[in-house]
């Protein structure tokens, strides 16, 4: 392999992680807090309807419409969250089964493809998309050039959230509050933190990451409409989650990993290796499961940042 | 406010709660279809029309049940142990699979042996799909939520193969229409799964299947080995461990069976329905997800899965008969999601009781280890992991 073929898969790596990666990042902060919410795929999906179809009513300039289109599908995905935050949270429903509820609701063949089809959506491109930038006038730096300094906007933002979320989860109180809510709830509330307070505020603030994420299928990736265009990504995210051991840090590094598996498909076949297209497309489930087996056998027995509250409510004692 | 766990929860709650689940679920819906522009009440009518009562409704609804009572059941006995097989999808895929190779390749034989032979291969199948989570899941702790769910997609990608992007053994490459839009191979009629005729309506073979399966893990479950350790360790998996139990096997048993269950859908899609391998009739249906859906409305009662099985094959049917301009697409996976809803909220009424705080100071305090069944610790408690 030359330069090129590993230049164009990190690039393309990087532009199929960024929904990984922001997703996974909203679900990490929920599960952080000690709430699973397994329902990001149809948070993303409507996600990615709602801002598609605001990008294309919203008038204005392409900037404006497409912040709009972003936002929508945040206060989307942050409304669905909010949904499974009050049935788990305050009805302390099962948090897999709500979180699958969550899942079919915004799924293919529910709230998404409702949207879609009562705004008319289609495969047509939209009048705006979120298009790559030249930084400083440096995309044309061999490597370096593509991969760091010509990426849109959105990718720049999800290298500052890593930053962000680490920050806070390491070096803030409330970050730390959080991590005691999500390993010892008790603990939390004895100390006068809001366990209830901390895990609303974290599992909306999960679905509006995951509202984002699908928002950048529709105005970036693809960028079009199709029924259930993620594709799974929602349920890939939620494995990096375990993969990155619940780290910022290490989840972006998933997150690109899985990006340049999914893109490997699209990337071989440009040059003309003919494979059938299932095989590539299968790849990152596939590395999913591998993922994942090879995670529990090195957890074993170890936790290594598994939230020891995880999908357990939180029953105050009384007396 | 203040909620107390209850101790037993009395029979007709857990009849009433998810039929009042259910009628929250439909107002929930019309507030949404209203919002878009349907009239709900129209909307609603024309889909209990189509489901029910149209000439040929009932026969297309128990049709489309046939495959919810079985990946119903895939739920059921996986749930309840709080195992969380949502693999169902893929497991049905592969049972398809495997069931059109036999019924194809046995294609002159007589048509007994024929049907056996693809129930026996469709059941495999889905096992064997299964397994592969089941497996892991039981010997490396590995989450089995996410890899059966992971199979789904890459069982989907198999059967598109299978039929659009190569010339397998499945494919039709002979007849002139197949070759303008790829198409599976038709089974002969010796293949075709009979149907039993009570007046003007038709009962699959699959149906009468499913419904015996049904009564068969509602036996099972009450009366074997397996099904008393699964039930222990349902109720407490610690209680499970200090008699003895060996978790592991029990797991990859139950994941075993649950996907058999979702095989013998596949197999019934090709036997009872479609005669051929259909990955887009398949793929679009999405009966797997729905027998989830069945499942925690039936309360994982097994019994009660054929009952919303049926309400759920209506609904599915509806969709397709109604599909056009006037009934929007996505309704019914937007219905289905918010009876899943509204059916995990109301386990709050079945497990809890709710005082008021200041006149009502309740019974005395319950035992801090309260026994509830395992059906409402599955669908409210933790997911306790050992």
């Amino acid at each position: 392999m030359n330069h090129n073929v590993i230049v164009t898969l990190v690039v393309a790596g990087i532009a199929y992680g960024t929904p990984l990666l922001i997703a996974g990042l909203g679900e990490l902060l929920t599960e952080r807090s000690g709430v699973l919410n397994l329902g990001i795929e149809g948070m993303m999906l409507v996600g990615a309807a709602t801002a598609f179809w605001v990008s294309k009513v919203v008038g204005g300039p392409a900037w404006f419409a497409l912040l709009v289109a972003a936002a929508a599908a945040m206060a989307s995905g942050a409304a669905m969250a909010l949904v499974f935050a009050v049935v788990c949270i305050t009805f302390r429903a099962n948090q897999v089964v709500t979180g699958l509820a969550l899942a079919i609701f915004g799924g293919s063949i529910g709230l998404s493809s409702y949207l879609a089809s009562s705004g008319k959506l289609t495969k047509a491109a939209g009048p705006h998309q979120i298009r790559a930038l030249n930084v400083l006038g440096l995309k044309g730096l061999p490597i370096v050039g593509p991969i760091l300094f010509h990426e849109d906007v959105v990718v720049y933002a999800s290298w500052a959230l890593v930053v962000l979320v680490a920050l806070y989860l390491y070096t803030t109180r409330l970050g730390l509050h959080l991590r005691a809510v999500g390993e010892q709830p008790q603990a939390a509330d004895s100390m006068g933190i809001s366990v209830t307070l901390y895990r609303y505020t974290h599992t909306v603030v999960g679905g509006a990451f995951a509202g984002a994420a699908g928002a950048y299928y529709s105005l970036a990736l693809t960028p079009s409409w199709s029924n259930g265009l993620t594709a799974g990504a929602g349920w890939i995210a939620l494995g990096l989650v375990i993969f990155a051991f619940w780290r910022p840090g290490l989840l972006m590094a998933g997150a690109y990993l899985f990006g340049i598996v999914t893109s490997l498909g699209f990337t071989l076949q440009a040059r003309g290796v003919t494979l059938p297209p299932e095989l590539f497309a299968a790849l990152p489930y596939v590395m999913t499961v591998i993922v994942l087996v090879l995670t529990s056998s090195i957890l074993s027995g170890r936790r290594l940042g598994s939230p020891a509250a995880l999908a357990q409510f939180y029953e105050r004692e009384e007396h | 406010m203040r909620l107390e766990r209850r101790t037993t929860t009395p029979p007709w709650l857990r009849v009433v709660v998810p039929i009042g689940a259910l009628a929250v679920a439909l107002v929930l819906v019309a507030i949404i279809l209203g919002a878009s522009g349907h009239n709900p009440l129209s909307t609603y009518r024309a889909m209990f029309r189509a489901g029910f009562t149209d000439r040929g409704a009932l026969s297309a609804t128990l049709l489309n049940a046939t495959p919810l009572v079985l990946t119903g059941l895939c739920a059921v006995v996986t749930f309840r142990m709080r195992i969380y097989n949502i693999g169902g999808e893929g497991q049905l895929y592969v049972g398809a699979v495997a069931a059109t190779a036999v019924g194809l390749a046995l294609g002159g034989r007589p048509s007994g042996l024929v049907i056996v032979a693809m129930i026996a291969a469709g059941m495999a199948g889905g096992a064997l799909w299964a397994g592969i989570p089941g497996v892991l899941r039981a010997y490396v702790n590995t989450n089995e939520i996410l890899t059966s769910l992971m199979l789904n997609y890459v069982a989907g990608l198999l059967i598109l193969y299978l039929i659009f992007d190569s010339t397998s053994y499945w494919r039709n490459l002979t007849s002139p229409g197949a070759k303008v839009y790829p198409q599976g191979k038709m089974l002969t009629s010796r293949g075709w799964w009979p149907a039993w005729h009570l007046g003007g309506l038709a009962i699959p073979l699959g149906f009468v299947l499913g419904a015996g399966l049904a009564v068969g893990v509602t036996l099972a479950l009450q009366y074997t080995r397996t099904g008393f350790q699964m039930r222990l360790v349902a109720g407490s998996p610690a209680a499970g461990r200090y008699a003895g139990i060996d978790t592991r096997r029990l797991i990859l048993v139950v994941m075993l069976l649950s996907g058999a269950l979702a095989g013998l859908a596949g197999a019934s899609q090709v036997g009872d329905f479609s005669h051929l391998l259909d990955p887009n009739g398949l793929e679009q249906a999405m009966y797997g997800y729905a027998g989830i859906v069945g499942a925690a409305l039936a309360g994982f009662e097994p019994l009660a899965v054929i009952v919303t099985a049926v309400f759920l094959g209506a609904l599915t049917n509806a969709a397709v008969q109604l599909e056009g301009p006037s009934f929007p697409d996505g309704l019914v996976g937007t219905i289905e999601g918010t009876i899943l809803f509204c059916v995990v909220s109301g386990a709050l009424m079945t497990t809890y009781r709710v005082h008021r705080r200041a006149s009502d100071p309740g019974p005395p305090e319950a035992p801090a280890e309260a026994i509830t069944s395992p059906v409402e610790t599955s669908l409210v408690d933790s997911r306790a992991q050992s």
